[in-house]
């Protein structure tokens, strides 16, 4: 089995873009604290031997406080890496180490990577490494893991801490007398067989009143031992709530040891980029509406590249292709259910969804270059108020973010908050905030209807989703989650110049998962739909007769009341549940088989007004999240009963959404 | 000792850490993300919304509620 290293440090230090650098993964990168929130492997070669490292989410300490942070804890207490690896951010080197001085305590083999030293040296902090190193007894390594910068010496340090036994009894942290005496009484009591840590660390923990390490603990030792055990820690650890504060005090008096003759920072007083971006940024009154100006330039920045500059690119592409599809089954006389299938299935129904791929590429590039600039946070930051007033915090704005792209992250990212309420609503309501893969439906609408007012259009549906998240918010905190408000508390990382590597990485995250899905449950769906389509043998294919009309027409008076009751319809948004792109798909194929050659927009004319067009976009834009989403619910809420409320509480939602568009619009006299 | 809650502190003002009367955990996180007693805080911002205070260097927002229960000694 190959040796395991395991990736710590505090949020937003640089860990991903390490585990990147040395494994040649692809992994998420972003300029705030909790991009990560599971664990992740991979490997990498130096010199003939193959590690695995392990890329973990960020923690401030080990005693954890959210889901995030228990899976960073748990595998580093699992006692499976061999060697870890401390990320430090050198411009913020005391808190940090912080972090460090747990893992000393508790035995690990450490080699610390001293990350960020190219922002240290422009903040003219100085930094004596080798003094440093001496200090805490582990090799320290500077790197600037964004330029590659530091990794083979970085992995000769961590490969040469291998074959060494731990360095077991070195760390002997002093926490004043009176702490000292109580944990060398509690270590006498837990120094047991089996248990893998040094027993002062165990003991420190103890007082620290950590439940984790107790139940370990609890768990090891015999019966006998364990009420020898609890009447001791009942009497150590009694009256003194403020304990575990005064161990962290002793320990950052220990970091403040260890850095006060190695890093130097100059006096402050200057005045930084970040601190005058943030005047702006956060003022407020301008914050909350520069958000949106921010939101909406993206948007028309999207339309004006990606539509407008290269919007015809793949649609003349996948023309192009399907031409010479049909003209080579055509030559080969291949069959006509074949060249049909060919040119409605594959072109008009999943061809259809790949012409949208220019305008997405566009969107995730600049969502990509807010992510790594550091804004993500002042975006939180600036909602906070109006999150308050429904019962949230700012906090649980980062996962519906996160949601732009895609829900399945997005319900995720809702691991990092604390509280149980918050997590459980940001859940919920992620799936209101408008995926990548919606975007197809919209454009195909937009092309038919509103082609003037593109970015308008989409600005709105997505203002629309985060109004309705909103709302939900406001509506589960008041009935099915009560409770407290929990506290904002969140670190501004500075800006930082987005680099290239990570908008190309994360916008081909995006990218791909639409090829992907594109080439698979688009297709299944499809071709699904377009057998079903042409069955029972002898109807007209596409028919209201066929078994898919009859499907369709079975449910689509439901959505009489939102204007758009015809079956096509209704079989679009079903199948939309398997993936969101799978709507236009369902369109395209059905509206090309009925008419030959017959575009996909002129079809949308037809078989819709403007007033229709804009109550089914809102029924899309909130309906019952897709199954991929529902499956991530399921599985981060613990509960399936929670993946079938949201199926059904959306799908509720849309369809009210959809009828008040519909017949507000009809009093108004626009349909 | 002069103590004030840290939403007291106008900005620019420098102090240090004395105390924090919030709730056990969260008391506990701002212990460990380096708010500890003697702490060294320079308010950055604060108006409206959270609190943002400098920290050796880095910016950290804590919302007023929190911000209230921090006391901060502004004797130099
Ligand atoms: N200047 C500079 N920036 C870096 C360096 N390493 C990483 N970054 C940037 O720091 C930010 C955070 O990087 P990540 O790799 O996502 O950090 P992380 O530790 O994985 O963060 P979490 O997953 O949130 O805990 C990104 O914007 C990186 O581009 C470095 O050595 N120098
Ligand atoms: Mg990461």
């Amino acid at each position: 089995m190959s040796k395991i290293i395991a990736l710590v440090g505090n949020p937003n230090c640089g860990k991903t873009t390490l585990f990147n650098a040395l494994t040649g993964a692809n992994h998420h990168v972003g300029n705030w604290p909790g991009v990560t929130v599971e664990r992740k492997e991979g490997q990498f070669r130096h010199g003939n031997e193959v590690l695995t490292i392990v890329d973990l989410p960020g923690i401030y300490s080990l005693g954890a406080f959210s889901e995030d942070e228990m899976v960073a804890r748990d595998f580093i207490l699992s006692g499976e890496p061999d060697v870890v690896i401390n990320v430090v951010d050198a411009t913020n080197i005391e808190r940090n180490l912080y972090l460090t001085t747990q893992l000393l305590e508790m035995g690990a083999k450490v080699v610390v990577a001293l990350n960020m030293v190219d922002e240290a040296n422009s903040r003219k902090i100085s930094l004596n490494t080798g003094a440093l190193s001496r200090r805490l007894g582990v090799p320290v390594v500077p790197t600037v893991a964004s330029k590659r910068k530091g990794l083979e010496e970085l992995a000769e340090a961590a490969v040469s801490l291998m074959g060494l036994a731990p360095k077991r009894s070195r760390y002997h942290l002093s926490y004043g007398e009176s702490i000292d005496a109580k944990v060398a009484e509690l270590e006498k009591v837990v120094h047991v067989e089996g248990l893998v840590y040094p027993p002062r660390w165990v003991a420190v923990k103890l007082l620290e009143g950590d439940e984790h390490v107790l139940r370990m603990v609890e768990g090891s030792l015999s019966s006998q031992e364990l009420e020898n055990f609890r009447r001791v820690y009942e009497e150590v650890a009694a009256h003194s709530s403020d304990l575990p504060l005064e161990i962290v005090d002793g320990r950052y008096r220990f970091v403040h040891a260890v850095t006060s003759s190695a890093v130097r920072r100059p006096s402050e007083g200057v005045l930084t980029l970040t601190d005058r971006l943030d005047r702006v940024l956060t003022h407020r009154y301008w914050g909350l509406p520069l958000f949106a100006l921010i939101m909406f330039a993206v948007f028309q920045l999207t339309f004006a590249l990606g539509q407008d500059l290269l919007g015809g690119l793949v649609a003349g592409g996948v023309e192009f292709v399907g031409e010479a599809l049909d003209g080579l089954l055509l030559r080969v006389s291949a069959p006509d259910w074949l060249r049909s299938y060919a040119a409605e299935g594959l072109i008009g129904g999943v061809g259809v969804v790949l012409e949208f791929i220019p305008l997405i590429v566009i969107l995730y590039m600049l969502m990509g270059l807010l992510e790594d600039s550091g804004y993500m946070a002042r975006a939180a930051y600036v909602m906070d108020n109006t999150m308050r007033a429904v019962g949230l915090q700012g906090k649980t704005f980062i996962p519906l973010i996160v949601g732009f792209g895609c829900n399945v992250p997005g319900v995720m990212a809702a691991r990092t908050l604390e509280n149980k309420k918050d997590r459980m609503i940001a859940i919920l309501i992620n799936p209101f905030m408008s995926c990548g893969a919606k975007i197809p439906i919209y454009l195909a609408f937009i092309a038919a209807f509103f082609p003037e007012q593109g970015a308008l259009v989409m600005f709105s549906l997505y203002v629309l989703g985060i109004l309705v998240a909103l709302l939900m918010g406001k509506v589960l905190s008041s009935t099915l989650f009560k409770g407290d408000v929990s506290h904002f508390l969140l670190e501004l990382p500075p800006y930082r110049t987005p680099t290239l590597r990570n908008v190309l990485r994360n916008m081909w995250d995006n990218v791909s998962g639409f090829l992907a899905r594109a080439g698979t449950v688009i297709f299944v769906v499809v071709s699904l739909l377009w057998v079903l389509s042409a069955l029972p043998a002898g109807v007209e294919p596409y028919g209201p007769e066929s078994i898919l009309g009859r499907i369709g027409s079975l449910i689509a008076p439901i959505f009489a009341p939102a204007g758009f009751g015809n079956w096509q319809a209704a079989v679009g948004l079903f199948s939309g549940i398997a993936a969101k792109e799978a709507v236009v798909a369902t369109l395209g194929m059905v509206y090309a088989g009925v008419e030959e050659g017959i575009e996909l927009v002129s079809a949308l004319q037809g078989a819709f007004t403007p007033l229709t067009a804009l109550s089914f976009l809102v029924m899309t834009l909130l309906y019952t999240p897709c199954v991929a989403t529902l499956a991530t619910i399921r599985k981060e809420t613990g509960s399936a009963k929670w993946a079938v409320f949201s199926a059904f509480y959306s799908f509720a939602i849309g369809w009210v959404g959809a009828v008040l568009v519909f017949q507000v619009g009809r009093i108004l006299g626009l349909g | 000792m002069a103590c004030l809650p840290l939403t007291s502190l106008e900005t620019g003002m420098h102090g240090r850490v004395a105390r924090i009367a919030a709730g056990h955990s969260a008391t506990r996180r701002l212990y460990e993300m380096g708010f500890n007693t003697g702490a060294d805080v320079v308010v950055v911002k604060n108006d409206r919304g959270p609190v943002i205070v400098g920290l050796r260097g880095h910016k950290v927002a804590l919302g007023r509620g929190l911000a209230e229960k921090m006391l901060i000694n502004t004797e130099q």
